[in-house]
């Protein structure tokens, strides 16, 4: 099963929802990994499903796993349907496709938080409002993390704590999100006693 | 003290823009600047309207960076409880008066790419600060402006002059009529909607919007409800003691002034919420004319807001 249950934690950390479909001019889904699945499912719950296809534009990566189900998505026969290899090739696509877009598109998120994050975060620079963007997590449920110290980003992060990937820093995995880094924040996690770094522990698979 | 500070003010101008609007400028007694405010503000402007206190609304058209006065754009209500027609008759240069400091429940948002607006009317006038607001930064908007005639097109010369490719007027009398699902299907991801005006001409805008997949967040209206007139009731403020009758053309929450009861207020107009209350026995129904309170909230009848709403019934009891 592709679904994970997050324990409740602080308001910081984002929850999610299974998508729906919405009424809209356009369509456009932005998945990484199993949430290919998020996309067929709401597919199957469309009112008008010829409709909502071929006014459906979908951007896919596979997932920080490995996992690609490119296939489930390219026979549904949508409108449009592009493949990249990660997702920093998906989002520059994403960007072209949110400049030409109108009011009345909708917009579907699923897959890992990386993904998720990235794509609301580049849609919502556009002024178009973060709440109205459905978001479904599926998947591995690795992290992007910001460093609070260098600011350095370190993708795909697994352990708690863990080293950041820039200045070398042992972090402490913080549930505490930003909306507009698309990262949750690492904090230094020997600061008061150098030295005194826990055992790393895989909380994120 | 309700309703926020006051602001003391003179009259600075009266000017008769049509046969149903005036405009008035208020400046400070003391000549220092007025309060900053951003585009979409309201001023509560009180009136001793002999002998009986009106506190109205009205948003300030004026451009917020403008610090030497607020203007305020007033229709003239001939059936109304008499607030615009105290205005219009007798307020005059040289005036004292009191005000509300702004208070803006319709704010830019400052997140948007683009503003799309639509106004019905005197609905017009919080347009007017917010363009002015956004001009300054050029910031974009598309401006869609129905009057009833083109002598009642209140700053349309102004407008289309200064904006003449932003600024589109439709008049009633001539059958135009604005094309919104075209409109509404043009406009670039990130634009925000804002409408102002008559309820059927807001209605209609949000839910063909909504209809065509505009985000809930997206869509932003103002609508100040003036009181409306009806039978006379008595309540009994249970927090003070005090059993009073509200006349036909007083609000509840005029009435709960009149008795020296202090209650919270912003908009009077049912639009922010802030008068909300506590409802501890009610025999009776509620007339419910604001824009707050849920449908639940209504079903559930523990909650009025006195700015706007009546009672009709044997007993009503507040938690004032
Ligand atoms: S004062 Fe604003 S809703 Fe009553």
């Amino acid at each position: 099963m592709s679904k994970t249950e997050f324990p409740p934690s602080i308001r910081s950390r984002p929850v999610y929802a299974d998508l729906e479909p919405r009424p809209g001019r356009s369509h456009v889904a932005v998945a990484d990994g199993e949430g290919a699945e998020a996309i067929v499912e709401m597919l199957d719950k469309a009112a008008d499903r010829p409709a909502m296809l071929a006014a459906l534009h979908i951007l896919y990566a596979p997932g920080p796993n490995g996992t690609d189900q490119w296939d489930s998505l390219q026979a549904l026969g949508a409108a449009q349907c592009f493949r990249a290899p990660t997702i920093p090739t998906l989002l520059p696509r994403l960007g072209r496709v949110v400049a030409d877009a109108h009011m009345g598109t909708q917009f579907y998120l699923a897959g890992t938080e990386g993904l998720i994050g990235q794509a609301e975060r580049d849609i919502m620079a556009t002024g178009f409002p973060h709440a109205a963007i459905q978001k479904e997590h599926r998947g591995s449920t690795v992290r992007r993390m910001q460093c609070v110290h260098c600011k350095g980003i370190t993708e795909n992060v697994a352990t708690d704590p863990f080293k950041c990937s820039h200045c070398g820093l042992w972090l402490f995995v913080r549930d505490h999100y930003s909306r507009r880094l698309a990262a949750f924040q690492g904090v230094n996690i020997d600061a008061e006693d150098k030295g005194e770094i826990p055992e790393p522990v895989v909380r994120f698979t | 003290m309700s309703g926020g500070a006051k602001l003391p003010v003179r009259v600075a101008e009266v000017v008769q823009v049509n046969d149903l609007i005036k405009r008035f400028r208020f400046v400070t007694r003391d000549g220092s600047p007025m309060p900053a405010f951003s585009g979409g503000s309201h001023t509560v402007v009180e009136m001793d309207d002999h002998g009986t206190r009106r506190l109205n609304p009205y948003s300030i058209m004026s451009d917020p960076a403008d610090s030497s006065g607020y203007e305020i754009s007033v229709r003239r209500d001939d059936v109304g409880r008499g607030g615009s027609l105290y205005l219009h008759n007798h307020v005059t240069p040289g005036m004292e008066m009191v005000i509300s400091h702004p208070v803006n429940l319709f704010p830019l948002d400052t997140r948007a790419k683009k503003y799309l607006m639509f106004a019905g009317g005197i609905g017009i006038t919080p347009f007017l600060s917010q363009i002015a607001q956004l001009s300054h930064h050029g910031g974009r908007f598309e401006l869609h402006y129905s009057a009833r005639s083109r002598a009642l097109g209140a700053y349309m010369d102004r407008l289309t002059a200064a904006h003449p490719d932003r600024v589109h007027c439709y008049f009633d009398e001539e059958d135009q009529r604005i094309d919104l699902p075209r409109i509404l299907a043009n406009q670039p991801i990130g634009t925000h909607l804002y409408v102002c005006g008559p309820k059927g001409m807001i209605n209609w805008v949000l839910d063909t919007a909504r209809a065509a997949g505009w985000p809930e967040p997206a869509l932003h209206h103002e609508e100040f409800l003036a009181p409306p007139v009806g039978d006379a009731f008595t309540v009994q403020l249970a927090a003070t003691g005090k059993t009073i009758t509200v006349a036909p053309a007083q609000s509840l929450l005029e009435a709960i002034e009149a008795a020296g009861v202090d209650a919270p207020y912003l908009c009077r107009g049912g639009a922010c919420g802030q008068c909300e209350t506590r409802v501890i026995a009610c025999d009776g129904t509620i007339q419910h004319n604001d824009h707050w309170l849920t449908d639940e909230d209504r079903a559930e009848g523990q909650k009025i807001m006195p700015c706007v709403s009546r009672f009709a019934g044997k007993h009503l009891s507040i938690d004032r």
